[in-house]
């Protein structure tokens, strides 16, 4: 029986990281800082003293740059694994990831593939300057041809950058910040893979489910755990791991149990994620709904400042209002 | 501390070997054997008149918009006869004469500019990537593709092209700065042919030469007379060898001019006076090149008249292809728009495949009915 180990988020994408480079020569990692530096949030700690600068690139400071050779070298059969160094600035190669990382692949009737992964720390709650805390992953979503996922601890960041890895697609690999050092969960020592696509229900419930990912999903976890305990509710909780593609599937069998959902995430909510579930929800389990359906979200404002960023992020009171609120309808 | 001129070592050279009225510079001359360099005549009279062609087929609502390419068969011939199979052959949009030289089907060319996908997939035996229209977005894939070929330890290189308004965009720039950063063997062509749609290079950079930003990067640059296919191919062959023995990236910029529209969509009488069209006509490549090759024995007059007769069904025989492959039930599939996005089908797009599928089920199933109706009130008449 295959042991585990204890670790923090950081440290488990830090040893994905490790094993791909190990296990497959055509695993290159490359991005701003990512060699000596050791990545600004030390995710790339060892590589490159271990795999050379061939392997663990310092590119140039340009994410167009890093996204659009990081094409031309899975064109040629690499696999490059690149950090923007904040999602933030993804938006420079945006470009390069809609008009070509997303296209090759259908343009050329399945002959040229892209198999690259786009990591990018996002999100709040760490005080960063301006610039620095924003959640795009549904901009990203939005574009057909990209995987879209996120992890939300330990386990599933180090299972989920394996699968994207390993991937013969484009995979946009979102790393809320905020958990890079939160808490440390048990991680296998055996390399486990998450089917991109999938999502998990954490937690078994019956009055209602709870849909959320990434940072969020732990302040989710964090009210459904003090819900149940203080009141006498059931709820559901789904980690949505894979934003796109989307697996809509178990949230309506979920909602088909509960008839009530809650959808928690950090991203904006207009257009966003929850948006999408709720239309996906309404498409295929609407008769199974006995309230509407709620979104704890950021708001539809640029992220405030650190002094105020706490307002704008979900917090466990407001998904516990929400979740009240929809069981009492 | 004093204030002092920095050196700036690089000099930008022009290079010229076979002017307009076909005199040639025998010093300059390359040494190209005469099955090479009918090879070279051949696609560029090829490309010449398949453009054309396809001028009068999207006249004649045969064909979508395309950008035209006479004009630019030099560089673009003059270039790629330059790499081997193995190298890589990255273009922009006008590079119609090379990717026929290098084994792009007719019927390839003209399915692209038609609205099908089967015309973006690569010929077997070469490493070709399809056209690609985001202007200078293409130039960062030669880049990363040169990365891979060093990590890899290939001796290989990737050629790649650019208009001169394409030398605007931030990916020109990152990617000028990725190769040369990496000596990554990729050799850069820029078809300068002076206007971006309607903005005259003046307005584009305030430069003297585009060839000169090689300098600000670190890797040799040349202006070339883009019209003779003999000084793009030495300036070419030279940047590849260099290249291909560890000596990173070059800058060629290749000075032709469009003879047609930027597409089939503009009025280039907007732009350009007609003096300054005709001096440039003057100058054209595919004239002094024949020229040259009789001068030198290459060709008869009567040889190249049987050439054109040739290129000439061989168009047509690829328009027919395309034609009839343009009608195919595989080519005709809307349902195949859902096939190759993902490695593997998706639950998500299998539905909107169903949709799609039903929808058309449904109009078919109208359109019976319809008839139907039709017939049945034409017979009550």
């Amino acid at each position: 029986m295959a042991g585990t180990k204890e670790m923090n988020m950081a440290k488990a994408i830090n040893l994905a990281l490790h094993e791909a480079l190990e296990r497959d020569e055509n695993v290159v990692v490359m991005g701003e800082d990512v060699g000596y530096d050791e990545g600004v949030f030390r995710i790339t700690e060892g590589l490159v003293q271990k795999y050379g600068e061939k392997r663990v690139i310092d590119t140039p400071l340009a994410e167009a740059g890093i996204m659009g050779t990081a094409i031309g070298m899975s064109i040629y059969g690499l696999r490059p694994v690149c950090e923007i160094q904040f999602s933030d600035f993804a938006n420079y190669a945006f470009n390069q990831m809609e008009s070509h990382a997303a296209r090759f692949r259908n343009r050329t009737r399945g002959q040229i593939k892209t198999p690259l992964v786009m990591r990018m720390p996002s999100g709040g709650g760490i005080r960063a300057l301006e610039h620095h805390s924003e959640s795009r992953e549904a901009t990203w979503a939005h574009v057909p041809g990209l995987k879209v996922v996120m992890p939300s601890g330990p386990r599933s960041a180090r299972a989920l950058l394996h699968s994207a890895i390993q991937d013969d697609d484009a995979v946009v690999f979102y790393e809320p910040k905020s958990l890079y050092r939160l808490f440390k969960e048990e991680v296998p020592d055996e390399i486990e893979t998450f089917p991109i696509g999938k999502a998990q229900v954490v937690k078994e419930g019956k009055d209602l489910t709870v849909v959320s990912f990434g940072a969020s999903f732990r302040v989710a976890l964090d009210a459904v755990e003090t819900l149940e305990e203080d009141q006498d509710v059931s709820i559901e909780l789904i980690d949505l791991l894979s934003i796109s593609p989307m697996d809509h599937a178990t949230i309506c069998k979920s909602v088909e149990k509960t008839g009530r959902l809650v959808v928690v995430h950090e991203g904006p909510r207009n257009l966003g994620i929850a948006a999408e579930i709720i239309a996906r929800v309404n498409e295929n389990a609407f008769l199974s709904l006995e309230a509407p359906v709620k979104r704890v979200t950021g708001y539809d404002v640029p992220m405030p400042y650190f002094s105020k960023e706490q307002f704008f992020l979900p917090d466990a009171d407001k998904v516990a209002l929400a979740c009240m609120e929809t069981i009492k309808f | 501390m004093p204030r002092k001129p920095i050196e700036i070592t690089e000099k930008i050279e022009y290079l010229s070997i076979l002017d307009e009225n076909a005199n040639v510079d025998a010093k300059l001359e390359p040494k190209l054997d005469n099955a090479t360099l009918k090879k070279m005549y051949r696609f560029m009279l090829l490309g010449r008149r398949t453009d054309e062609r396809m001028l009068k087929m999207q006249r004649t609502g045969r064909l979508g918009t395309f950008p035209q390419a006479s004009g630019h068969e030099a560089v673009s011939i003059g270039s790629v006869s330059a790499i081997e199979k193995t190298d890589w052959h990255i273009p922009a949009y006008r590079e119609l004469a090379g990717m026929l030289y290098r084994g792009w089907s007719l019927e390839k060319i003209i399915l692209y500019w038609n609205g099908y996908e089967e015309g973006a997939v690569p010929p077997e035996g070469v490493n070709d990537l399809p056209y690609c229209v985001p202007v200078a977005s293409q130039l960062l894939h030669a880049a990363g593709v040169g990365m891979a070929m060093n990590i890899k330890g290939d001796k290989k290189v990737a050629l790649t092209y650019f208009g001169d308004g394409s030398s605007s965009e931030g990916d020109f720039h990152e990617a000028l700065n990725f190769a040369s950063v990496f000596k990554a063997p990729v050799v850069f062509v820029c078809q300068n042919n002076q206007y971006a749609i309607s903005v005259p290079l003046s307005k584009q950079m305030n430069c003297k030469t585009l060839a000169q930003r090689a300098v600000a990067y670190g890797m040799p640059g040349i202006k070339v007379d883009g019209n003779d296919v003999l000084a793009m191919y030495v300036a070419t062959k030279e940047a590849v060898d260099r290249a291909k023995a560890g000596g990173g990236p070059t800058l060629v910029e290749g000075l032709t001019y469009r003879f047609t529209p930027h597409t089939t969509a503009d009025d280039p009488k907007r732009y350009r006076s007609e003096d300054e069209s005709k001096e440039w006509f003057g100058k054209e490549p595919l004239t002094r090149f024949a020229k040259y090759l009789q001068n030198k024995g290459v060709v008869t007059a009567k040889e190249l008249e049987e050439m054109e007769a040739e290129v000439d069904a061989e168009i047509r025989a690829g328009i027919e292809r395309s034609e009839t492959l343009s009608k195919s039930e595989e080519l005709m599939n809307p349902l195949a728009m859902f096939d190759y996005l993902y490695g593997e089908e998706t639950e998500h797009l299998k539905a909107q495949k169903e949709e799609l599928k039903q929808y058309l089920e449904h109009k078919k199933k109208g359109k019976k009915q319809q008839n139907h109706t039709a017939h049945a009130a034409g017979s009550a008449k």
